[in-house]
């Protein structure tokens, strides 16, 4: 089919919509309530443009071309009808731009800019209609700013299948909102951030700490010891002009010295110490269902992803014996550092504060549920944003692509390709594969998959599926011999894992499960509550998009495939842990005291 | 047996569904039908009526505050609607409004203290050669005057004391 | 007394046996030469709707009455359900047969909810005759009829906002393309037609497609239905040819001294009396039937006032355009009243409202500014001696 566009000739697939036959010829056709990662809705009608012999201009992120239509992209008529749309979406837009956390990166604020807006042609609101909600530890919402362009809603209903929010009302009283207009904080919400990542303006953001972790850092009587996850240092330069897929994992560690932090620590040495922990799960489940001839619950569940954990607890909670008991990399961290690091450094735990750098919203709802003070304190204080500590770089006056390298303070300095690769959907998996293989078959994984990579469980396929039969087993490592006498029982068996990324996807794999489906007959299954997993978080720098996501991965791969040590179950700092700390071993009385934890069945009525 | 307000709502939700079908088609009769004979609803029956078809309780509640007969607001037994659109309008509305604020001692809006009356303005209800017209419940009044709302009122609070008495919801046909 | 008699003289059942006797084309043939159009207002060539169902490949087809009256002004569905429903019900058959439809819903609006129990009652004697069911007058057609209340909402007129209803959504009008016709009620091919649009095919199956053009012009055939209300002696349901002036008009309904007429409705336009040699036909005055007659006394303003608060508070609210361009028209009216509207204020609520006929989703958009400017454009004298600054803007 080939069309025209401002005099310029495309041809595309019958059923292409104009805005992306523009874009193929680099037309530039603005758009609001578009989102690559989203259904078309077609509402926000910023993207009109002129179709030669109709009478209306159409929407061209809704018009499908099936006939050799000729399209202008900005006559009059164009520019005037979508100067009116964004003055009118001034008019009903509350706040200065100055003082907004989208400011510089918002889409009605360059909207605005793109179509010469320099004064308010109709009005701009002097007060706030709305209340903020604060109400929810993860997500904040401003109405004010709400441009009603609903990318919230198809993220919430569509993507994530959640169904917190909709649209409520009608006409000019249609408002975004959870059910019965309840505050956020009160209704079914697995705090995944999806809806920040693509609001368009500063209507939906997180919850914001940085204030506590300043006061925090200047207070000379506090140790403020911070922790990194991998993904945001795959997408924190993104923050700083950077194109997406540039790791700057050293970089950050200079600035977080710099900004006032007295320890930077490695969020993958949790991530290892998860993987020996919820590794040994697995191997337990399958010794009672196979040795011991028990009921188990089987398939076993990740539960490292704070917001699919949630969305197990209010959609699923008859299926919480499912979920390992091991706690987030996250957590994990909080809980050694306020006990082993503590005592191993001789410093007060009161005096600790545990900040962790996530590219998560929900790990700020995580990090204040009750159960997680099993240290006798709260594990982990602060739940930090990608956004949030880019923020707080800024502030310190550090461009972060101009720093120096440096390394992560010990002790917990050394981590493995296994930690870093939690942070793309599938690479929990691959790293309990890799050592799970290794521990039980007593081979080496680079003889069953090409450098330690194990690619059926990587890429972005929304559910995937991995047989890997166990022909052979070897000794029982020292690390496991108060648990197992031998492999024996796993001889011949056939480990059945599976991937999902995102909460549809989640979805439909617990209900193939509720059907007694294939998914039923998997013994391990990583469940991660975004899109993309990790690097897809609901606290990463905004926009977010496939390419973008993919990027970000291509990152954490890259930066896996030049560890030295892949493995977790390698990690000398894991094996110190349980030599010096964690005495009886994975999952023995000490870890199961401070790593491990347990669930809340929800539901999903609320009263 | 005596069943508590909560599974008498379940029920009558669930069977309703099991013969409309539990899919979305099925959503606008059930919520009319809920309204009907529960003057609101509420939210537990909006959670019951997302699970029977298998959608999520916001979705339910967005589609409900859409259409002006339903929403989840509680109203009166008799729910008038007096049509404000411009042939009514012009047919002097405004005095029929003004007396049955003050038949009813409520604003447009309101509902009466007793739970018997809800007022409502409606947009044009089709009655524009003979206005200014109103609902009552599904009933529809033509060239209604200020005199003749005294008059309607008596009507519905009779025939809401008589059927009352026998513990049956009724409704103005 | 009986107000539409062409009506009331139809046999309510030939127009299905003759369409039984004809092949699917022949039936469409028959529409399109009466050159009938939708009687909604819209104006769409019936027979073309037909056509491109009865083509679409699907397992199922749906034949949708559109009977969601909501325009302002507008009654004479109301008064042909009450009244020649059995033509309404036929019509649906035909059209049933035509595309090879099996379900068949009439869409009444919940403020006829009174109507529902009659209508019940005629669907229940037509299945008794046979004229429904799974076998209609053995003639090898599957066809029955359900209704659907509606729940208070104007935006369902438009026909994919009636989809999204009946499919359990909010009435939001969708994206077209793609069209009903191919893709509507549950994504299958669904003719929506207005309830007088399907009495007229009755009719037209009955009498021919030579005895319907007869009436009317060349390019609006036949005979319509009005409804008739505002500042004039008799006001009710009339049938008038298709090309009738408003003078002629007006001299029938007893409103000759009429300053202004609003025809199709609220979203219609505002003809003053000046214009009133105008013909009332798709080629000139569009209309759905509504004509509210404006006698000498009216203040234009509280008119436009009126339209407005209902778009206000009609629009679905999904696009921009209408759900805040509405609302500024209606402020601008508010300020007109006052008197604090500036002439280059006035002139940006013109040039918005242009911009709303042009960039809004559906059709509500489309038309809701065409009072606003039609009313500034006749009456500006009136409106404009309100101003008495110049402040704003």
């Amino acid at each position: 089919m080939t069309l025209t566009i401002d005099g310029q000739e495309v041809k595309v697939p019958l059923g292409t919509t104009i805005l992306d036959a523009a874009r193929k010829i680099g037309a530039h056709i603005p758009t609001l309530c578009h989102h690559p990662d989203l259904c078309v809705a077609g509402v926000c009608r910023v993207c009109s443009v002129e179709v030669e012999g109709m009478r209306t201009l159409q929407a061209a992120c809704a018009f499908p071309v099936s006939a050799p239509i000729k399209v202008k992209t900005h006559t009059e008529k164009v520019r005037l009808a979508r100067r009116h749309i964004v003055d009118l979406l001034l008019s009903d837009h509350y706040g200065e731009c100055y003082a907004c956390r989208r400011n510089n990166n918002c889409e009605l604020q360059s909207l605005a800019k793109e179509h010469g807006v320099d004064f308010f042609r109709f009005g701009h609101p002097e007060k706030p209609a709305h209340a903020i909600d604060t109400s929810s530890y993860s997500v904040v919402r401003d109405l004010n700013k709400c441009v009603l362009c609903r990318r919230c809603v198809r993220t919430c209903i569509d993507l994530q299948e959640v169904g917190t929010i909709e649209v409520v009302g009608r006409s000019d009283h249609s408002h975004i909102k959870p059910f019965l207009d309840k505050p956020l904080g009160g209704v079914v919400c697995i705090n995944c951030g999806q809806c920040i990542n693509r609001c368009p303006t500063g209507a939906l953001h997180a919850q914001d700490h940085t204030d506590e972790v300043w006061a925090a850092i200047d207070d000379p009587k506090k140790h403020v010891v911070i922790q990194t996850a991998p993904s945001p240092r795959a997408a924190i330069g993104e923050s700083f002009g950077l194109p997406a897929g540039t790791p700057l994992t050293f970089e950050l560690n200079t600035a977080l010295r710099r900004a006032g932090f007295d320890r930077v620590f490695d969020t993958n040495f949790t991530a290892d110490l998860t993987i020996l922990e919820e590794g040994t799960e697995l191997l337990l489940r399958l010794k009672k269902a196979l040795l011991l001839r028990e009921p188990a619950a089987f398939p076993q569940f990740t539960s490292c992803s704070p917001g699919w954990v949630k969305y197990l607890e209010h959609f699923y909670p008859e299926y919480i014996p499912n979920l390992s008991t091991a706690k987030s990399p996250q957590q994990m961290f909080g809980a050694v550092l306020k006990t082993y690091y503590a005592e191993k450094h001789g410093i007060d735990p009161k005096d600790i504060v545990t900040v962790a750098l996530m590219p998560c919203s929900a790990k700020k709802f995580e990090c204040n549920r009750p159960e997680m003070a099993d240290s006798g304190f709260k594990d982990v204080d602060y739940g930090l944003t990608t956004r949030e500590l880019a923020k707080m770089i800024r502030e310190s006056g550090i461009n972060l692509p101009d720093m120096p390298k440096s390394d992560f303070d010990n002790p917990f300095g050394t981590a493995t390709g296994s930690g870093v690769i939690f942070g793309a959907t599938g690479g929990v998996m691959e790293a309990a594969l890799r050592t799970v293989i290794e521990l039980v078959c007593g081979i080496k994984v680079e003889d069953l998959f090409e450098h330690a990579n194990i690619k059926p469980v990587r890429g972005f396929e929304g559910v995937r599926y991995v047989e890997l039969p166990i022909t052979a087993v070897g000794p029982v490592p020292d690390v496991l011999k108060h648990l197992f006498p031998h492999w024996n029982f796993l001889k011949g068996a056939t480990l059945k894992v599976a991937v999902a990324h995102g909460t549809a996807n989640a979805k439909k794999v617990m209900e193939d499960i509720k059907k007694g489906g294939q998914f039923s007959k998997c013994h391990f299954i990583e469940f991660m509550g975004c899109p993309g997993g990790c690097i897809g978080g609901g606290g990463q720098p905004i926009p977010t998009s496939p390419e973008i996501r993919a990027a970000r991965a291509a990152a954490i791969y890259a930066e896996d495939a030049a560890y030295e040590i892949r493995k977790s179950h390698e990690n000398p700092d894991v094996a110190l842990i349980y030599k010096e700390f964690l005495t009886d071993g994975p999952c023995g009385h000490q870890s199961h005291e401070l790593l491990h934890t347990h669930y809340t069945p929800r539901g999903k009525y609320i009263d | 047996m005596l069943m508590t307000e909560r599974d008498r709502v379940t029920g009558e939700i669930k069977s309703l569904a099991d013969k409309l079908g539990h899919n979305r088609t099925s959503m606008v009769p059930i919520l009319q039908d809920v309204k009907r004979k529960y003057h609101q609803i509420d939210s537990f029956a909006m959670q019951v009526i997302a699970d029977e078809l298998g959608i999520h309780p916001v979705e339910v509640y967005s589609v409900a505050s859409f259409y002006s007969f339903l929403g989840e607001h509680i109203q009166g037994k008799f729910v008038i609607r007096l049509c404000r659109t411009i042939s009514c309008d012009m047919q002097d509305k405004d005095r029929v409004a003004r007396q049955l604020e003050n038949d009813l001692g409520i604003t447009f809006g309101e509902t009466t203290a007793d739970g018997k009356f809800t007022l409502e303005w409606a947009n044009c209800m089709g009655m524009c050669d003979q206005g200014p017209a109103m609902l009552v419940n599904d009933r529809v009044f033509a060239k209604v005057t200020p005199e003749r709302v005294h008059e309607i009122l008596q009507e519905c609070r009779s025939a809401f004391g008589q059927h009352a008495t026998e513990r049956k919801e009724v409704h103005l046909v | 007394m009986n107000t539409i008699p062409t009506f009331a003289s139809m046999d309510p059942e030939a127009g299905l046996k003759k369409a039984l006797g004809l092949s699917r084309p022949d039936i469409i043939a028959e529409i399109s030469a009466s050159g009938l159009k939708g009687r909604g207002g819209a104006g769409f060539p019936t027979a073309v709707k037909w056509n491109f169902a009865a083509s679409a490949k699907a397992d199922r087809k749906y034949i949708i009455c559109n009977a969601d009256e909501g325009e302002p002004g507008t009654f004479k569905d109301r008064v042909i359900l009450q009244d020649h429903a059995d033509l309404v019900f036929e019509g649906m058959t035909i059209a049933a047969k035509a595309v090879g439809a099996k379900e068949g819903i009439l869409f009444l609006r919940g403020e006829y909810t009174y109507l529902r129990p009659h209508l019940e009652a005629v669907l229940a004697k037509r299945r008794e005759k046979k004229l429904l069911g799974k076998d209609v007058l053995g003639a090898n057609l599957e066809f029955d009829i359900r209704i659907f209340m509606g729940a208070g909402a104007y935006i369902c007129g438009e026909e994919t906002a009636l989809i999204e209803c009946l499919e359990g959504f909010r009435g939001e009008p969708r994206n077209r393309p793609p069209f009903p016709v191919n893709t509507g009620f549950l994504d299958r091919p669904s003719v929506v037609n207005n309830v007088e649009t399907l009495a007229w095919a009755a009719c037209i199956l009955q009498q021919g497609a030579d005895w319907f053009k007869s009436k009317g012009t060349e390019k609006s055939t036949g005979i319509k239905i009005f409804s008739i209300s505002g500042d004039c002696k008799c006001p009710g349901v009339y049938e008038f040819p298709m090309g009738i002036t408003v003078a002629e008009l007006l001299s029938k309904v007893g409103g000759e001294n009429a300053r202004a007429v609003q025809i199709g409705g609220a979203s219609g336009q505002c003809i003053p009396a000046s214009e009133f040699s105008r013909s009332i036909a798709f080629e000139d005055i569009p209309t759905g039937g509504s004509v509210i007659v404006f006698g000498p006394h009216r203040d234009m303003l509280d008119v436009l006032h009126n339209f407005l608060e209902f778009f206000v508070d009609e629009s679905c609210g999904q696009c921009t355009p209408c759900r805040l361009g509405n609302r500024k028209l209606l402020e601008g009216v508010e300020m007109l009243k006052a008197g604090t509207c500036s002439m280059a204020y006035l002139r940006e609520l013109c040039a918005l409202g242009e911009s709303m006929q042009l960039s809004s989703k559906c059709g509500l958009g489309q038309s809701s500014p065409c009072a606003f400017l039609s009313v500034v454009k006749n009456f500006r004298d009136e409106l404009m001696g309100r101003t008495t600054s110049l402040t704003h803007a």
